[in-house]
């Protein structure tokens, strides 16, 4: 049976930044990384760009061979871990493949779920979240006329403008009366639904899908108001839930997803995850959240990775800030922070331009814009380190991305 | 993974002009509009504050890069940005935390500094000396190439720069060599060797304090007579060269010997147990210069080494601190070539953590500091141009910066302190006198040999 100091199960950016954590603690300890993916390790966040064409399957790869044997790891590519063995520490691959481990990574991401609509398992859908998933929705462009997308959400907001480029007839149904509802109010999310009006993609928001079926060669989707639509493409981006059925009887504790501590240690000794996967206490409130995004995933494998190989210099998870950049036609979206935990100081909103900052106790709590620059990093800094802002609150509040600029000079350039 | 040069942004020489910023947005974006800068100069009132990419070593904005855009070259440094390869996500710009890489509107995407290859624009803009580019790195890279010629696990002080003096000095003079260490510090933490096995992969011999640079003399003029070209050279501390080893050092530096003799002064002879030598300092405490109900430290000034060497008038005679590194390097080249023709002597001060009593992981700034405040100066001569400064002695920081740091200097009573600066003082108005050319004993010193 193959032995690993360290075993990381997934490749993506939570799997990959705790890889890198790792050795730089630890240059020899030996790490085998595995991925139900047949494929170099790839970011999800890419396959809209895959399913466009902007982006070829070959040049999206994050790591390759050459990065693995410079970094000692053994790079099981294609095998699904199916069961993990916690008090042998053993983890059991579709391969029927057995690896002893030390120190175990869980980093097996999230995957779509399926809304419970009647008829949906019998017709012909995609989803996107593999790369496979994106080739097959590229390949499926050409043939597609019209296009139904479940959900406003990054995903399938995404999906609908690449569609709608490669010159497909788009209609977006979602349940929310607003697109991107987690990441702003209804004043952005307006901006953002008049760019895809304005490109011919029809949004019918606060409507939900009750019904698919096979209608000829089309999938014909009926919403609970009766209206019907024909799709020859439908792609479900009805948002993602923790992959997490590999561990049924391993003792993992798990609420919506793998409850984790502030270094990332699940309930299970020698066992970590990171990631969507994992569960995480939030920066506001402290309550244990998903927070399934790209820059959470990098952070949060990192702490993994250095928590794994005893790296003094850890520091604790802070907690999840809710963070996106969202381009749509070529226009930026930027949302950094909590929309509800404070006042707002100050809102602008037109057709082409939006900014909103949130304080609370002169504290920076969320600062939203469209088309407005601002440093979203310096920003998400500023408020994990909860900087006072009273001494500079009106020139913050008039010049965000300048103060904010002269806080890091001075905090921690 | 190699140390690599960087743009090094002094705020205090600012005066907000934004030459480098007009310079930047003009070289990467032909246009003169500021805002196409990728160095950001922000105002904060009076002072300035910076907003660049700082080339991290371990690049967030990489890590949070769906789309493998960003890498960092592992030749230079530079977080380079593949244009074929970016999907406008804006990721990385959340991932960087110091606004290094920001979405540019007339360029349709991110952009970020890229060091113009080596060449950076905003500095040779900036005529205020706020920017520099830092080539130190270079230095470390090459001589990480050398071949170490001192085994490794040498047994200093922790925090003790003498190792990296050693090791450094020797890659670069290279394996022809034949070493000399005369008792001290350095065939104290076993560079001699132990149980009949050298410490050096070269040649080395331990000679007494007294006749290092006549036994170096011996060595040197027997290779030559067999027609083999080595490098003599003697890595001594101050002791060894000030005091008992003076005479055969200056006899060998009369006779204009080809011997590269350095100094590593640590003003005093520390291995032994901390005793004075005639280079310890007023006012510093040694275990022969005790502090107590009498004692307040030695009541001497340190003699001047490298001042007598200069009146040698040797092939070269130069001063030279670890905090200086590229200065180091320029005059351990010069002293190679020089020691070819002629008699080298490179005084190197050598902060010592545990006989000055500071914290040893503040060597490389206590060293800084005895610069910036002119208690060492560094400089040049060679016969031909005479004394040259290597630094100004302009704008020196107060001597407190200096004394404040050391534990040996910490029962100093304000006369002390008095005397020391004035002595600084006189030092500096002395070697400023000589780099002017306006000292009679340069003249004589250029014309004494000829
Ligand atoms: C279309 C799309 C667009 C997105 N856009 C954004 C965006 O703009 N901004 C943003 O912040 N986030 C975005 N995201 C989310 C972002 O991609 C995720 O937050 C991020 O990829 C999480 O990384 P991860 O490493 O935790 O998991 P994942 O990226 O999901 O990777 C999981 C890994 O685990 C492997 N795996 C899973 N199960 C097993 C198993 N049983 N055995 C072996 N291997 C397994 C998978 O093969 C994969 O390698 C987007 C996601 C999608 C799908
Ligand atoms: S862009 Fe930011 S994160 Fe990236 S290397 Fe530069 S400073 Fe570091
Ligand atoms: S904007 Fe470009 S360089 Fe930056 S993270 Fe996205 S793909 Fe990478």
């Amino acid at each position: 049976m193959q032995q690993t100091q360290y075993l990381i199960i997934g490749a993506s950016h939570a799997a990959l930044s705790a890889l890198q954590a790792i050795r730089m603690q630890d240059a020899e300890g030996s790490i085998t990384l595995v991925t139900r993916d047949d494929a170099l390790p790839y970011s999800p966040t890419v396959l809209p760009y895959v399913v466009s064409g902007r982006s070829a399957p070959e040049r999206v790869a994050l790591k390759d061979g050459v990065w693995f044997e410079q970094n000692k790891v053994g790079f099981i590519r294609g095998a699904a871990v199916t069961a993990v063995d916690a008090a042998a520490k053993r983890a059991k691959l579709s391969s029927g493949e057995e690896i002893a481990y030390a120190k175990l990574l869980l980093a097996t991401g999230a995957a779509p779920i399926l809304p419970p609509i009647h008829g949906l398992k019998d017709v012909r859908f995609h989803v996107l979240r593999t790369l496979d998933d994106a080739v097959g929705l590229h390949r499926a462009l050409p043939q597609t006329k019209q296009a139904v997308v479940l959900g406003a959400g990054l995903v399938g907001m995404h999906a609908a403008e690449n569609l709608a480029k490669a010159g497909a007839q788009v209609t977006v149904v979602e349940m929310q009366p607003r697109v991107l509802a987690g990441y702003f109010d209804a004043e952005a999310s307006a901006i953002i639904e008049a760019a895809f009006a304005a490109k011919g993609i029809k949004l019918m928001l606060g409507a939900k899908v009750s019904r698919c079926e096979t209608a000829g060669k089309a999938v014909r989707v009926t919403t609970d108001s009766g209206a019907t639509l024909d799709a020859d493409l439908l792609l479900v981006a009805a948002g993602v839930a923790p992959v997490t059925d590999y561990l049924a009887g391993s003792n993992v504790a798990i609420d919506r997803g793998i409850l984790v501590d502030d270094s990332m240690r699940s309930s299970v000794d020698g066992i970590w995850a990171a990631g969507d996967v994992a569960q995480a206490k939030g920066f506001y409130n402290g309550e244990k959240t998903l927070n399934g995004i790209l820059p959470s995933a990098v952070e949060q494998g990192r702490i993994a990775g250095m928590a794994m190989a005893g790296d003094p210099a850890l520091k604790p998870w802070p907690g999840g800030v809710p963070l996106n950049t969202y381009t749509f036609f070529g226009q930026q979206a930027v949302s950094v922070g909590s929309q509800d935990e404070g006042e707002v100081v100050r809102k602008e909103a037109d057709a082409k331009h939006y900014l909103k900052i949130v304080m609370q106790d002169n504290r920076l709590a969320g600062i939203f814009g469209i088309n407005a620059p601002f440093d979203p990093g310096v920003m998400w800094e500023i408020i994990l380190r909860r900087i006072d802002l009273s001494s500079v609150r009106e020139a913050f509040i008039k010049d965000p991305q300048k103060t904010a600029r002269t806080i890091m000079s001075k905090t921690w350039r | 993974m190699g140390a690599y040069n960087t743009i090094a942004f002094k705020p205090e020489h600012c005066d907000g002009c934004n030459a480098c910023m007009t310079a930047c947005a003009t070289a990467k974006a032909g246009s003169a509009d500021i805002l196409n800068s990728r160095i950001q100069i922000v105002a904060d009132g009076d002072s300035f504050e910076l907003a660049m990419c700082r080339q991290c070593g371990d690049p967030k904005c990489v890590a949070n890069c769906p789309a493998a855009a960003l890498a960092k070259d592992a030749g230079d440094g530079v977080i380079a940005w593949d244009g074929s390869k970016c999907v406008n996500c804006l990721l990385c710009t959340v991932g960087c935390a110091f606004g290094g890489i920001v979405y540019n509107a007339a360029a349709g995407h991110v952009v970020k500094c890229d060091s113009c290859g080596g060449d950076p624009a905003c500095v040779k803009a900036c005529d205020r000396g706020a920017l520099n580019y830092l080539t130190t790195a270079n230095i470390y890279n090459e001589v990480g190439d050398l071949e170490d010629l001192f085994v490794p696990g040498l047994a200093g002080c922790q925090g003790c720069n003498t190792e990296l003096i050693m090791r450094h000095a020797l890659r670069r003079i290279g394996p022809d060599t034949v070493l000399a260490t005369p008792p001290g510090c350095i065939p104290g933490m076993g560079s001699v060797g132990y149980n009949g096995l050298t410490g050096t992969k070269v040649p080395v011999f331990h000679p007494l304090l007294t006749n290092t640079a006549s036994m170096l003399t011996g060595v040197k003029r027997h290779y030559k007579r067999q027609g083999r070209e080595v490098n003599a050279v003697a890595l001594a501390g101050d002791g060894g060269a000030s005091d008992v080893g003076f005479q055969s050092l200056s006899g060998a530096a009369e006779r204009g010997e080809q011997i590269l003799f350095i100094c590593v002064d640590n003003e005093g002879y520390m291995n032994t147990g901390m005793q004075r030598s005639s280079c310890t300092p007023f006012g510093a405490w040694t275990s022969t210069t005790p502090v107590g109900e009498r004692g307040h430290g030695k009541t001497q000034d340190a003699k001047n080494m490298p001042l007598l060497m200069m009146m040698h008038n040797c092939e070269y005679v130069a001063t030279a601190s670890t905090a200086f590194m590229e200065d180091l390097y320029d005059k351990l080249d010069k002293a190679i070539a020089a020691s070819k023709r002629g008699f080298a002597y490179l005084h190197i001060y050598s902060p010592c953590t545990t006989g000055w009593r500071f914290p040893s992981q503040e060597n490389i700034e206590v060293a800084r500091k005895a610069v910036e405040t002119n208690f060492v100066m560094l400089w040049e001569f060679n016969p031909r141009d005479g004394l040259r400064l290597s630094r100004p002695l302009d704008d020196a920081l107060p001597i407190d910066a200096y004394l404040e740091v050391l534990g040996k200097y910490r029962h100093l009573e304000p006369e002390q302190v008095a005397h020391i600066e004035g002595t600084v003082k006189k030092n500096a108005g002395f070697i400023r006198s000589l780099a002017e050319g306006r000292h009679p004993a340069m003249a004589q010193a250029v014309s004494g040999r000829a």
